[in-house]
Formats: structure tokens, sequence, C-alpha cells
């Protein structure tokens, strides 16, 4: 078997272990899902009556930022999970055994983005309850779910990393998420980034996290105000965010691989 | 309590010793955390086939020596080989040679026994049919069939540890670590555990087991080897090491502490040495040269000079006075020392590949 196709199928071993518990414990994902449905629900009646971006239907405008914060914030239970499997010890037992180095990692990042699917699934649907629509073609919309699960994997590489880093499941819960508020808030998730001061918008328009966002509303075809801003990540969404997520995984793939050789009990 | 089931045939096993190499050795381990020295110079050589237990209080390095050799961890300096296969860096090698069970138990609470058992197969690649062969297998020997399709969140403590026991077994491994194998067990349970292990090195596995019970290293151990604060402070049989603090001792205990005096007068005579006493017990012992011939020339004297004597024995040293002797503490006290310090340290990490 080659180094590749080896870790891939450790990592499916991992995988369906990390599922069994999804399913074992269904209260997880009813809580994760209840939270962003919490989320479109509150944005739509609380803010949507509040917030009116020039010639935009809020509600339309804010499903594509729910749906990308959902889904960074979802990434943050790897973190919470391999923390937990390394207090618990099973880590140890997993880097005892002659399985690819990477493999618990990939099995993690893949059932956390089966979960994110879900998660995602039960969301399209409340949004079509509260008046969301695509506009544009199955494919359009398909590449525009695409681009929001990749950036998705690629958050779940980076909390892998935190989840490696930290010396408890305590400390993974909350420093798996304290950084994406600034990440998700910085963003045009539910303001057009027009609308920052001058010294942020930079930062908003570049903001991995906004290019997602502008991507989705470009491929589900719900108006956005990306076009006003002159940077050419909001005027090239689709190619920044893929480049973007591309790049979390360069980087945060060899450096999670790396923490996992390392990790010790504690 | 535990079905026998015949072991697989030696070809049937996972990696091979080289000829004349100990099946596990180390030379000059040495491993700190950040200011504590963990390990410092450890040797130890385990010929193939045979039990070493690595015996010492909490806190020893017992844990670290453990987690250098099944690839976890990797020394400071000095280095250590299993099956001839350097930790460091043949770590793959090892891997698919050795099995180990930690010190707490790492069964995933939300799989069944079953699926604990078949994942870990998988992941030594055995193949889907004969991961699950193995699983029946295992579940039958340690007494787990009638819990095999439970999650192990409802197993007692002493089921896990049977349960991870089992799955440092899967791939048949030539040599096996166990990191305190019977700790938190009750007595029956640990009885069983022992006839298991007992049963594996019938096999021909090589085993090297730590424990902070003497009467265990006793029972399980062909060496033991003694370490404190890193350090080896003895090596032996369980007989070298007796033996090497001393002979046979005389205690007996009388009805009251005022026939002390005139127990230690009779003690002194029969005895070599000076005689201990301890008043609230009413005892009294000595070292003595003999055996039982003193016995009786004791116990006539004292009859003679009408000390009531209620109970009386000539006591071989125990694992217990060995330790007592080397480390000048008793295994619970040091347990009790170090498991202080442990308590106030930070967790600090090891890099291993
Ligand atoms: N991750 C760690 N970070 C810092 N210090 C550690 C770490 N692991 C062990 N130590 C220290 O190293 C020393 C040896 O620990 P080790 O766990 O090897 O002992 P042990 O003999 O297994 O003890 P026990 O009987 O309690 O299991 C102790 O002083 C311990 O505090
Ligand atoms: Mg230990």
């Amino acid at each position: 078997m080659s180094v590749l196709t080896q870790a891939a199928a450790d990592g499916m071993v991992v995988a369906r272990r990390n599922l069994i518990k999804v399913k074992r414990v269904p209260d997880l994902l009813i809580f994760t899902t209840i939270q962003p449905v919490m989320f479109v629900l509150l944005f739509a009646y609380v803010f949507g009556g509040a917030i009116h971006p020039k010639g935009v239907n809020y509600r339309e405008f804010l499903m594509a930022g729910i749906f990308t914060q959902t889904v960074a914030f979802g990434s943050a239970i790897t973190a919470i999970g391999l923390a937990d499997d390394l207090q618990k010890g099973i880590i140890d037992r997993f880097r005892s055994l002659p399985m690819a180095r990477s493999a618990v990692l990939v099995g993690r990042t893949t059932s956390d983005l089966v979960n994110n699917l879900i998660v995602m699934v039960v969301m399209s649907l409340c949004g079509l309850l509260v008046g969301w629509r695509i506009h544009r073609s199955v494919g359009y919309a398909l590449l525009g779910y695409i681009v929001i699960f990749a950036f998705a994997f690629a958050m779940s590489w980076v909390s892998a990393t935190i989840g490696l880093s930290v010396s408890s499941v305590e400390v993974a819960q909350s420093a798996g998420f304290i950084w994406l508020f600034p990440v998700s808030f910085l963003s045009n998730a539910f303001v057009p980034t027009s609308q920052l001061t001058r010294f942020l918008r930079p930062i908003a328009d570049w903001n991995p996290m906004s290019s997602v966002v502008a991507s989705a509303r470009e491929l589900f075809g719900n108006k956005g105000t990306e076009k006003l801003s002159t940077a050419w990540s909001m005027h090239h969404p689709v190619v920044t965010a893929l480049g973007w997520s591309l790049l979390l995984l360069l980087i945060f793939i060899p450096l999670s691989v790396r923490k996992y050789r390392a990790a010790a009990t504690r | 309590m535990v079905a026998a089931t015949p072991e697989p045939s030696a070809a049937g096993r996972a990696g091979s010793t080289r000829a004349g190499a100990g099946a596990i050795v180390a030379h000059g381990l040495v491993k700190h955390y950040g200011e504590v020295r963990a390990l410092d110079g450890i040797d130890l050589d385990v010929p193939e086939g045979t039990v070493m237990a690595l015996l010492g209080p909490n806190g020893a390095g017992k844990t670290t020596a453990v987690r250098i050799f099944t690839t976890l961890l990797e020394p400071d300096s000095g280095h250590a080989t299993v099956a001839g296969l350097d930790v460091v860096h043949d770590a793959d090698a090892v891997r698919r040679t050795i099995g180990m069970s930690g010190q707490n138990a790492a069964v995933d609470e939300y799989l069944t026994g079953r699926e604990n058992l078949d994942m870990i197969g998988n992941l030594y690649h055995l193949g889907k049919a004969a991961s699950r062969a193995r699983a029946d297998e295992l579940l039958e020997r340690f007494d787990l069939v009638d819990a095999a399709n439970r999650v192990v969140k409802t197993y007692s403590g002493g089921m896990r540890r049977r349960l991870d026991l089992a799955g440092s077994l899967v791939a048949n491994p030539r040599v096996l670590f166990l990191d305190e194998p019977t700790t938190g067990l009750d007595p029956r349970s640990r009885l069983g555990m022992w006839d298991v292990i007992e049963e594996l090195v019938g096999g021909g596995t090589t085993l090297l087991l730590t424990t902070q019970y003497l009467e265990e290293a006793d029972r399980l151990a062909d060496a033991i080897v003694v370490i404190d604060h890193g350090k080896v402070i003895a090596r032996g049989t369980s007989d070298e090491l007796k033996s090497q603090i001393g002979g046979e001792r005389l205690e007996l205990t009388v009805s009251s502490a005022s026939e002390l005096a005139a127990t230690v007068d009779i003690l002194r005579k029969v005895g070599v040495g000076e005689p201990t006493t301890e008043e609230k017990a009413h005892s009294a012992g000595v070292a003595v040269e003999g055996g039982s011939a003193v016995l009786i020339e004791a116990l006539r004297q004292l009859d003679a000079a009408g000390v009531v004597v209620q109970d009386v024995g000539i006591r071989r040293p125990t694992l217990d006075d060995v330790f007592l002797a080397l480390t000048g503490h008793a295994a619970e006290e040091a347990g009790e020392a170090a498991a202080a310090k442990k308590r106030g340290r930070r967790g600090d990490k090891g890099e291993s590949s």
C-alpha cells in the first residue's frame, strides 16, 4: 500500500469511529444544529428589520454569512475532539500502532466535515423557510457549497493544530472558538464591508471568510454589496476563497501532523 | 475466569527478534521534563521470552521508560532497542512488533468492546475478516463476550482494563509492554489478569511490566529492576534481591508490653545482632541464623521465663523489606511524596516521531 492510500484507509477507520460517536450521542449534533438555526431566526427577524443595506434583501444577504460563520465555528469541534482523545490517552494508543501518522487527523477532519454537512442541510432548509432562495443554476449553487465546505475543511485543520497545542479539553473549548469572533465579525458576513471604518475595510475585504461569503452570495445569486469595494478579492471571490483554503491546508496540514507526532498525554 | 485459547504459531506473529540481542535493551536512557530528571541513565536488558518487572514508587520513571520503548517519547540521550530495532530510528518497525497497554485504559467509551478491538485490528492492517475474527477471539479470552456489544461507557474499571490489554494483543506482538496492568483491579480480577499474563508468557512473549505491587513482581517476573528517581537502584531475581538485605528474622508477639524486657533478653541470646521492639504491638524481632531450631530454643526459654507468646514465626524478607531497605522508604510513603509532587506539575511535551 502506498503511503497515501494507507493514510486514507487509516483515516477512514478513524473517521468511522468518530461518526459512531455522533450516532450514539445524538444530542451533540442536535445542539450544534440548534445554534445556527437560532442564528438564522434571530438575524432574519431581529436584525432583518433593523439593518437595511442599500438595494439588498437582508435575509438573502444574510444566509451566506450565517452559513460560512456556522461552518467556521463548526470546525472548532475538531480542536475539542482531538484534545479529548489526547486527554483520554487514545492518541497514545493510536501513536503506538503502525498506522499513518496523519490518519488520526485525516479521520477527525473528515468526520467533522460530515458533521458540518449535516448542519448545513438543516440550515439551508431553515433558510428556505425564512425566505432565502437560490437564484442560479444547480451547478453554480453546488460550486457555492463546495467553496463553503473547502473552507470548513481548511478551518478544521487550523482547529486541529489548536487542539493539539492546548493543555486540556477545557482550554480547547474556548481557544477553539474565541479567535473566530473577530474573524467572523470583521468580515462581510453580517454587514457590507463598505460600511466599516476606512482602516478596517481592507482587513475585512481580504479576510478569507469574506471571500467565502462573497463567493456563496455570487454563486447562489443572492445580491451582495461586494462590488462596491475596490479590493481585487471582492471582485474575484471564488478564486480568492479557494486560494485561501488551499493556503490554509498547505500550512496547517504539515503543522498539525508535526504537533501530532510530538503530542504526549497531559 | 479466562478461557484458554491456543496460541497462534510463532510464524504468525508480528516481527521477529534479531538473534543474540535481548528483546528489550536500553543503554543510558535519560529523559528530562523541564527541571525534573524523570530518567537518569537507565540500563536494561530483557532476554527474549522472559518477563521483567520494573518496580518503583510513584514518580520513579516507570511510565517514562515504557513510553520511550513504545516510541511515544524520544529519550534526551542514550538509546533503546526493541527486538533489535531502534525505538527512534526504526519507530515504525518497532510499532509493528510491540503491543502496549498504558497506565490508564485507552479505550473508546462510545464504541462497543468489539468495535474497539476491530478498529485496532484494522489499524494494524489485518484485513476486515481477520480483524473481526481476532476481536471475537480476544473477547472470548478476556471474558468479555457478554459485554461485547455494549458501549465501553457501561464497563467497569476492571472490564476496561481487560479490554485495553486485549487491544494490546490484537497483532500477536512478540514484545509486550504493560504499565501497571493490575492497578485498580479487585483481588479476583488481579488474579485473573495474572493468569492471562502467565499464559501469554508461556507462549513465548517477552514482557516488560511496571508495577508498584511487590507480590506482582514476585509472582510474574523472571527479573526485577527497582528504580527510584530515574535511577536503577537494584536488580536481580526476587530471591537475589531478598538475600541482598539479609536472611531470616524471628518475630513474635507477647501478651503484654511488660513482658517485652524479658523477651528482648532472650532474643538477644538466641539471635544475631540487636533485637527490635514495638511497644504498642507488644512485638519484638531479631535476625537469626538456623531457622526452626532457634525458634524452638527461643520458645523454650520464653516459656521458662513465664512469657505468654501469642504469635511467633520465622519470616523471610519480602520484597517490601527489600524496597524499604533500598529506597529508605516504604513503597506507599514514597508514592505519596511523589504523588504530591506530581499534583503540582504542569503538562509538558516530549518530542517523538
Ligand atoms: N508530561 C510530564 N511533564 C512533566 N513532568 C512529568 C511528565 N510526565 C512525568 N513527569 C515527571 O517525571 C517523573 C517520572 O514520571 P513517571 O510518570 O515516569 O513515573 P512513574 O514511575 O510511572 O509513576 P507512577 O507510579 O505514579 O505512574 C515524575 O517526577 C513526574 O512528575
Ligand atoms: Mg506510571
